[in-house]
């Protein structure tokens, strides 16, 4: 497949291509799709461990004063009930309450703030923050600055303690700390986006290759494997997590996404506040809902789903899930529809397969000690 | 990867296996190795007729669907049943026991204008 050169690439290109991964554009960057297989990189993440090189995720820094009260008003949850060391899961809105991203909150101290972006919306992202800047703080575009990758799996923990002075146990779900990985300075997070316990690290560029097959080699003795973008998919998709494009992008709000828990409305103003607490009383008018195939097909983004025979929704995401051997996806349906339990038709290549609303996450993982 | 060279490849990465009148039609090892780990695989009922170019059905994985491309025009003379059952054979032994039909050839000077084994092997070390 001819490819652009202007492909961005992570400082792990070289090593992905070592690895023989396949590569493929991801929003505008050359990612590992797959090493060994996606099915055999899924069970990895579910059952022992596996690494991702996330580096192209952005990054963007928020410090001074009244960092706090910036990040409040761009973002949709509470950073003011942070404490230091803890992330949070939020929305960054427009004012008519559609998505700009998701992101990921850091409280480094009470005057800093890092916030973890989709590749593909980091510019966007940036601007936007920086127009809703009126308060006495400085916006600064970081993507530069770190490489990012993510030891996910039971046996994360086992993997990255052999390379860091850190208690890792004592980081707790969501929290994160500073400390040394490899001997190089690096942000800690106990987060993840796979559904299982697991870290995500944030360290220079330049030390990314080293740390990479440090981790690889720490691991060797849990199985460890070399994760690409395709089993990301997956094991977000059976732990219900928002995949931005997907089911979450400008037309779509928080409310509808089944985010609500992300939403302070009492918090005080925030960009999109108004239209979220006039959907909030006036009611939805779609919601999204997990099913499940009953036939034979594979439900996939932008799948046309029907009520009684008659056009209604679509799939955001769609997709065999490994560790349940069924075929999952998400959909939005008339919130009125959007219940547990529903028949659903989706046209799968134009045949109606049918399939049913089920609860979620799909996947849960055990409550380890 | 050895592409056997008793057979033509198209550039949609299917092969054909040329005996007489009838040919064997599969997908290429690069073709399985792009899709992943293959879940369903659709093949036409036996009788069928089959235009050179046309779907002539599609292959699923966890990522992905894609259509399957007849190299040549025919009828559908026996279908690999045994891939509904083990899809996971495509990934295995796509240039073997995970052929997917037979077809009566209708023009069977199609297949000469096929890649050769050689030529197909160049593609898709160029595409890659």
């Amino acid at each position: 497949m001819p490819q652009s050169v202007s492909l961005k690439r992570t400082p792990l290109h070289a090593v992905h291509v070592s690895l023989g991964a396949r590569m493929v554009d991801f929003g505008g960057w050359e990612m590992p799709v797959q090493y060994s297989g996606l099915v055999d990189e899924h069970y990895a993440v579910r059952r022992a461990v596996g690494l991702f090189d996330v580096s192209h995720m952005g990054e963007i820094e928020i410090r001074g004063r009244e960092a706090m009260q910036l990040v409040d008003y761009v973002s949709t949850n509470a950073a003011a009930k942070l404490h230091i060391g803890q992330a949070q899961y939020s929305g960054l809105l427009y004012e008519h309450g559609g998505f700009v991203d998701d992101i990921l909150v850091h409280k480094v101290a009470d005057d800093h703030f890092f916030l973890c972006v989709n590749a593909s919306n980091q510019e966007k992202d940036f601007d936007h923050i920086r127009g809703a800047n009126r308060f006495d703080a400085v916006v600064d575009f970081a993507s530069d600055r770190y490489a990012q990758l993510a030891i996910q799996g039971p046996l994360g923990l086992r993997t990255l303690e052999k390379l860091t002075p850190v208690d890792l146990a004592r980081i707790g779900y969501y929290w994160f700390t500073d400390g040394m990985v490899s001997g190089t300075p690096a942000r800690i997070a106990r987060t993840g986006y796979t559904g299982e316990d697991g870290f995500e690290i944030y360290i220079a560029p330049a030390e990314a290759p080293r740390v990479w097959n440090e981790i690889l080699e720490a691991g060797r003795e849990f199985g460890i494997k070399p994760c690409g973008l395709g089993a990301r998919n997956t094991l977000r998709l059976e732990a219900k997590m928002a995949l931005y494009g997907h089911e979450i992008h400008a037309s779509i709000n928080p409310l509808e996404a089944d985010l609500g828990w992300i939403v302070k409305l009492d918090k005080g103003d925030f960009i999109g506040r108004p239209v979220l607490a006039k959907q909030k009383e006036q009611g939805l008018r779609r919601k999204l809902v997990g099913f499940e195939m009953r036939g034979r097909g594979i439900g996939r983004d932008g799948y046309e789903v029907r009520l009684d025979g008659a056009p209604a929704g679509w799939v955001t995401s769609g997709s065999p899930a490994p560790s349940l051997n069924r075929n999952i996806g998400l959909c939005y349906l008339p919130a009125g529809e959007a219940r547990v339990g529903r028949k659903i038709e989706v046209m799968v290549r134009n045949q109606a397969v049918e399939a049913e609303t089920v609860s979620t996450p799909f996947y849960k993982r055990a409550k380890s000690a | 990867m050895n592409y056997p060279d008793d057979r033509r490849y198209t550039k949609e990465h299917e092969w054909i296996r040329a005996e007489g009148d009838n040919g064997t039609v599969g997908i290429t090892h690069h073709a399985q190795q792009e899709l992943g780990d293959i879940v369903y695989v659709d093949l036409p009922k036996v009788g069928a007729r089959i235009e050179q170019g046309k779907s002539l059905g599609s292959v699923e994985s966890v990522k992905a669907v894609s259509d399957i491309y007849s190299p040549v025009s025919g009828e559908i003379i026996e279908v690999n049943e045994a891939l509904a059952q083990t899809p996971e054979k495509l990934n295995e032994d796509p240039h073997g026991a995970a052929w997917l039909v037979k077809i009566r050839l209708s023009a069977p000077d199609e297949v000469k204008k096929l890649l050769s084994a050689a030529d197909y092997h160049a593609y898709v070390g160029a595409e890659s």
